[in-house]
């Protein structure tokens, strides 16, 4: 540092305040990020024209040669030959143009679909809603009940001059969506329950019952748990009882959930100082008023980014519905594909579900890291 | 105890005596409709099915099998053996791709790092269903066995599947096999002997010379003093298919790809992640030592790494094991697929379900004791 100042009045300032040439500038980062060493520049050229290839084909099937729409029959059958011929080289984006609505929406009546549409809009207005950190309160629960009803009376109908639309009609991404939030919302309080449940020491049977549904369904796949919602459960009710195959899945859905995010829900509790439950124990607080005024809303805002995560990963695994024969968004772009004119552009099909896939767990992902960065400077300040 | 509620151990067995009481009375219930379903549609319940014949075509099978004979046991079998067979070589081929992006992704030359970002950030956002299901249509788009891609004529990707030469596998490889396993232990115990040596005089003896005569040279020996049989038995197109070679069905290879690309994004993850929680003094401290960067990373950087990396890494090899499960959208007959049929077949549900929930716990539970172990023999010793 002295030499540094003693050295200053002799430099030029202009000079002196300039990084010296090949540390800055377009050329020292390529240096230092393309071509750092012979390993490095091998990397990068290999790297480089791989990319450049894979780049240059993509845009020549996705948009150069690509169909966007085809004419209609007189019966109104799609005459799909100018995809045919595109075959291998053009990507036929007419497949989505002509059944997005009967991906996104299912086989709802094709004049109701608005009402699905709001759904849609709704859901991500409530995951941008439970994002913001101003809402983390009680009243958030308020809001979660709100937006659900809404959702139920717009997708049911029935009243309110709405039209009914029974579940058998029902698809697509609401489908989805519904799966995953119905799932979460009702999953998180059973989920306390027995994360609490787990860590009892005055209650030793419960703590048993507790371990044993967490590790049961855990060493289970999804997939065992919804064939036992669509196989066995109706073998549990009373004959004639009825129980439709969408309630099922949700209800499969959400005991799976429920053991996942117990063992997140544990993971915040555990990660509690000792000294805040016994500081409860001393004030003579009761167990419901330790937990629910001290230990819980401390412990759940520690475990809000692996809550996320794990949501993320229900949103993926609804997917899973399509085995049991649920019309969620991947079924009904197979159902899409089963139409005889588009049966062999499953590519461009599938291609627009990944993206709808990677828009919503993308904008969750980053959404959950920053706030992991977020709740970690505060703790570590 | 009191009879008081004041008293805390009355008030825990009251409770637990309310929700045990509870959770029985629910399982009753289920179990009291289940009796009557089941007697009003005429299934007898126990697992006697299991001794009937099958008829369940069978693809791909590790063991003998014909469907007209053998029984829904055996099938079952079949099944869970196809579905170990997938975890085991799904876990390693993933550990692998996942290791190398993970470190790609640290790599200081930006397209390397850019690029292996960009595959962990879209392939593990893409549902793995979606995945299998892309890559069974691709691998069926594939053209027929006259116009396979082929590499030098001996594997041929085609739409039939993955055909590759096979080794004809004598009783010689079977001795040479055994002769690595007894010289694998023997090098184990050398280096053993080699550390003790090296605590008592400071100087520790070469190791390599030792490994390399015992597990290369000892099988070789063994497999020339049988006569050195070897023989491989390529592929050949015959009519409209391949004859001789072996064969990776598309529902095979399709459900490996989606499940290696799909764990390894994950895996990366954990891996960077775990690289990075070694602090950059741990590679100062060790290069000031004098130790060459290749030891740092075997003797420093990695022993701590893989105290992050193990348990994350467990729990992605259970979901990987678990994610198999979804073979039987493809129709790969792992056993979750031949279980759903057996139970088609024969109105079994209940046992059916329990059997594919009892194989797979056990293989959940076998993998988390063995991680658990291999943890605890890693983790700090706290002295």
């Amino acid at each position: 540092m002295s030499h540094a100042t003693a050295t200053a009045e002799h430099i030029p300032t202009e000079a002196r305040d300039r990084p010296p040439a090949g540390i800055v500038g377009p050329w020292a980062w390529l240096r230092a990020n393309l071509l750092g060493s012979w390993w490095s520049t091998a990397i990068t050229l290999v790297l480089g024209y791989v990319i450049v290839r894979v780049v240059v084909s993509l845009v020549a099937w996705g948009v150069l040669h690509a169909v966007w729409s085809v004419p209609y029959g007189p019966t109104g059958i799609a005459d799909t030959s100018a995809c045919q011929n595109a075959k291998g080289y053009g990507a036929c984006w007419a497949v989505l143009a002509d059944k997005y609505r009967l991906i996104l929406f299912g086989r709802y009546p094709y004049e109701e679909q608005w009402r699905p549409a709001i759904v849609v809009l709704l859901f991500i207005g409530l995951f941008i809603v439970s994002g913001m950190r101003r809402f983390w309160r009680k009243e958030l629960v308020l809001i979660w009940i709100a937006t659900l009803a809404a959702v139920g009376v717009l997708m049911w109908g029935g009243v309110f001059g709405l039209s009914l639309v029974t579940e058998d009609y029902w698809g697509g991404l609401p489908i989805t969506l519904i799966l995953a939030t119905f799932g979460l919302a009702f999953s998180f309080p059973l989920a306390v329950l027995v994360a609490l449940g787990r860590r009892s020491t005055r209650l030793p049977a419960v703590k048993m019952l507790c371990v044993l549904y967490v590790e049961i369904i855990r060493g289970v796949p999804l997939i065992s748990v919804l064939f036992m919602a669509s196989v066995m459960f109706p073998l549990f009710m009373p004959a004639g009882v009825n129980v439709d195959k969408l309630l099922r899945a949700q209800i499969a859905f959400i005991l799976f959930a429920g053991a996942y995010l117990a063992e997140v829900v544990r993971g915040g509790l555990q990660a509690l100082p000792r000294g805040q439950a016994e500081a409860a124990d001393a004030l003579g607080l009761s167990y419901w008023k330790k937990t629910g005024l001290i230990i819980l809303p401390q412990a759940l805002r520690l475990v809000i980014p692996p809550l996320v995560n794990t949501f993320i990963g229900f949103f993926k695994d609804t997917s899973l519905v399509l085995i049991i024969g649920l019309f969620d968004l991947l079924t009904m772009g197979k159902v899409a594909l089963s139409d005889p004119p588009w049966q062999s552009f499953s590519t461009e099909v599938y291609i627009g579900l990944a993206v709808i896939y990677i828009a919503f767990c993308f904008a969750m992902s980053k959404y959950s890291r920053g706030l992991e960065r977020d709740l970690n400077r505060s703790r570590t300040r | 105890m009191r009879l008081s509620w004041s008293d805390p151990l009355f008030r825990s067995v009251v409770w637990q005596t309310v929700i045990v009481g509870i959770v029985i009375a629910i399982g009753w219930y289920f179990i009291r409709n289940t009796a009557d379903n089941l007697a009003a549609r005429h299934i007898a319940t126990g697992f006697a099915f299991l001794g009937r014949a099958a008829g369940i075509p069978i693809g791909e099978s590790l063991l003998p099998y014909n469907p007209a004979v053998n029984t829904y046991g055996r099938a079952l079998l079949i099944g869970v053996l196809n579905t170990l067979q997938v975890a085991v070589i799904g876990v390693v081929l993933a550990t692998i791709l996942g290791t190398l992006i993970g470190i790609g992704r640290l790599s200081r030359n930006w397209l390397l790092a850019k690029l292996t970002a960009f595959y962990v950030e879209t392939l593990r956002d893409i549902p793995l269903l979606l995945q299998l299901l892309f890559w069974y249509t691709v691998l069926q788009g594939l053209p027929g066995p006259k116009q396979s891609w082929h590499l030098g004529h001996v594997a041929f990707l085609s739409n039939r599947g993955m055909r590759l030469p096979e080794f004809d596998w004598q009783p010689a490889h079977s001795w040479a096999l055994l002769a690595f396993v007894v010289g694998l232990i023997g090098t184990l115990m050398w280096n053993r002997r080699a550390h003790r040596q090296q605590d008592v005089t400071g100087v520790r003896p070469a190791v390599w010379p030792v490994a390399l005569a015992l597990m290369i040279g000892l099988p070789v020996i063994v497999w020339a003093l049988l006569g050195a049989p070897f023989q491989v038995e390529l592929p050949v197109l015959r009519g409209f298919n391949f004859q001789g070679g072996g064969t990776l069905s598309p529902e095979y290879f399709a459900l490996m790809l989606g499940l290696v690309i799909y764990t390894a994004s994950y895996i990366a993850e954990i891996v960077r992640s775990g690289i990075q929680a070694i602090p950059q003094g741990q590679w100062e401290a060790a290069g000031a030592l004098g130790l060459g960067s290749g030891q740092v990373l075997r003797q420093i950087v990695l022993p701590q790494a893989l105290r992050v990396i193990i348990p994350p890494m467990t729990s992605q090899y259970l979901n990987l094991t678990k994610n198999s499960s979804l073979a039987v959208a493809i129709g790969f007959q792992d056993v979750v697929s031949i279980a759903n049929t057996t139970l088609n077949q024969t109105g079994q549900a209940i046992e059916g379900i329990a059997i594919i929930m009892a194989v797979y716990l056990t293989i959940s539970l076998t993998i988390s004791l063995f991680m658990n172990w291999y943890n605890a023999r890693i983790a700090l010793l706290e002295r």
